[in-house]
């Protein structure tokens, strides 16, 4: 994928018909880069960041501090957007990052019922079911049945809490510590931590499941 | 507006449907897309909710039948179009057939690690909030016919005050062009049978975050 983006103007051409949606999007980038609206060296920019950059390795990274460092986790819980920009992992952070923690007695879960809202500058950008509309539609009022989709079974008595972020506040899940995981460094603990565990719709990863 | 976007609670779509692996964008154009309509907000010329409203416009069986960055570029189109910063004719001849009209700024190369995160929203409050963490609300029926950011499902129903998360752009307004009109908001906690009724699973609650123009007393 990487490949075809470093070069704007003739990605796709090894193959033998362009799609209706590159060359519609082709004309229209070329539109406004000859109306002086878009530099296609920014563009690239842009992409490698999101492809590159920004992911789900920076959440792993906040979560592993946080089961590390009892006071991190209190900082975390109190005020995310300063907790993760303390961190330096980042050098900034949306007006109002919301992490919340799953225990075994409540489980969070996070959607946009509107649109495709998601903690970017943590998690990078939401794969598609997030924002498709079988996620947006269920995770509402069916959350047990979604978790099922993904092959999570939570146990009957745990509640089960779902934030719709409807505003420019965005939610991080702080999954629960795997079991056996004591006298892990910070490393080895982000291993461990799925985008999934951070949406809420997965756990982290048991030890065993990582090398 | 009160239309196919807002989708919360409804039935027929089918399971979620995870991919393994998934590459952060599946074609090149999808990126292109996305760094397009990046770019053309960082001119100036729109803001997010503008965005978010154009695409809520696109007909109800374009929108549901159209893949994610799809409908980013249908809203793209239709938002230049709307400004006459490009027409259709010049997106069908694939050049500029006029010259660009002058913008704000233009994104470049050495901006862009800078403005890759999200941007800012707060604002200074321009009276003292009217709820506290612990209040029952009523949320307001209303059913607009532009952007709104309250869902359909948590229309008239009473919840609690869960916390007061500071003073935020309102985009019922700024959507539409009436400017910032920064409102407080709120994270308002609601019993899953308030929403849903008997069938609703019993240990659900559902928390949206709710703009104080949204909310009554209760």
């Amino acid at each position: 994928m990487e490949q075809k983006h470093e070069h704007h103007h003739d990605h796709d051409e090894h193959g033998s018909e362009l799609s209706e949606m590159q060359l519609r999007v082709r004309a229209l980038e070329t539109v406004l880069t000859e109306k002086g609206y878009v530099d296609p060296a920014a563009l690239d920019a842009v992409i490698e960041a999101y492809e590159t950059k920004v992911g789900p390795h920076i959440g792993a990274r906040v979560v592993a501090k946080a089961w590390s460092d009892a006071a991190f986790k209190r900082a975390l819980l109190d005020d995310a957007t300063k907790a993760v920009l303390a961190l330096g992992v980042i050098n900034r952070v949306g007006d109002h990052l919301i992490a919340v923690e799953n225990t075994p007695k409540l489980h969070n879960m996070i959607v946009c019922t509107l649109c495709s809202c998601y903690p970017w500058e943590v998690l990078g950008l939401p794969p598609v079911w997030y924002k498709s509309a079988p996620y947006r539609s269920r995770a509402v009022n069916d959350p047990r049945g979604v978790l099922a989709d993904f092959g999570v079974t939570l146990p009957t008595d745990t509640a089960i809490r779902v934030w719709d972020s409807t505003a420019e506040t965005r939610f991080i899940v702080l999954p629960m510590r795997p079991e056996g995981t004591e006298g892990w460094s910070e490393e080895k603990l982000a291993s461990l931590v799925t985008r999934d565990s951070m949406v809420g719709t997965g756990f982290a990863k048991q030890p065993g499941e990582v090398a | 507006m009160d239309g196919v976007h807002d989708m919360g609670g409804m039935h027929g779509f089918g399971k979620v449907e995870p991919e393994q692996d998934e590459p952060v964008f599946h074609e090149a154009w999808e990126a292109r897309t996305f760094a397009l309509c990046w770019a053309m907000r960082y001119t100036g010329v729109w803001c997010i909710d503008q965005g978010r409203f154009a695409r809520e416009q696109l007909p109800p069986a374009v929108y549901l039948a159209s893949s994610y960055y799809k409908k980013w570029e249908l809203g793209l189109e239709k938002q230049l179009a709307e400004l006459g910063l490009a027409g259709a004719d010049e997106l069908a001849a694939g050049h500029a057939l006029r010259a660009g009209n002058p913008l704000k700024r233009k994104l470049s190369v050495a901006e862009v690690p800078n403005v890759i995160t999200r941007g800012s929203f707060a604002r200074p409050a321009q009276k003292p909030a009217k709820f506290k963490p612990g209040d029952r609300v009523r949320t307001k029926n209303i059913h607009p016919r532009t952007h709104t950011r309250l869902p359909r499902y948590a229309r008239d129903k009473v919840g609690v005050v869960e916390a007061l998360r500071g003073c935020h752009v309102f985009p019922d307004t700024v959507a539409v062009g009436k400017g910032e009109d920064p409102q407080w908001l709120y994270t308002v906690l609601f019993d899953g049978r308030e929403l849903w009724g008997e069938s609703a699973e019993p240990s659900l609650k559902v928390s949206i975050e709710a703009f104080e123009p949204y909310l009554e007393p209760a």
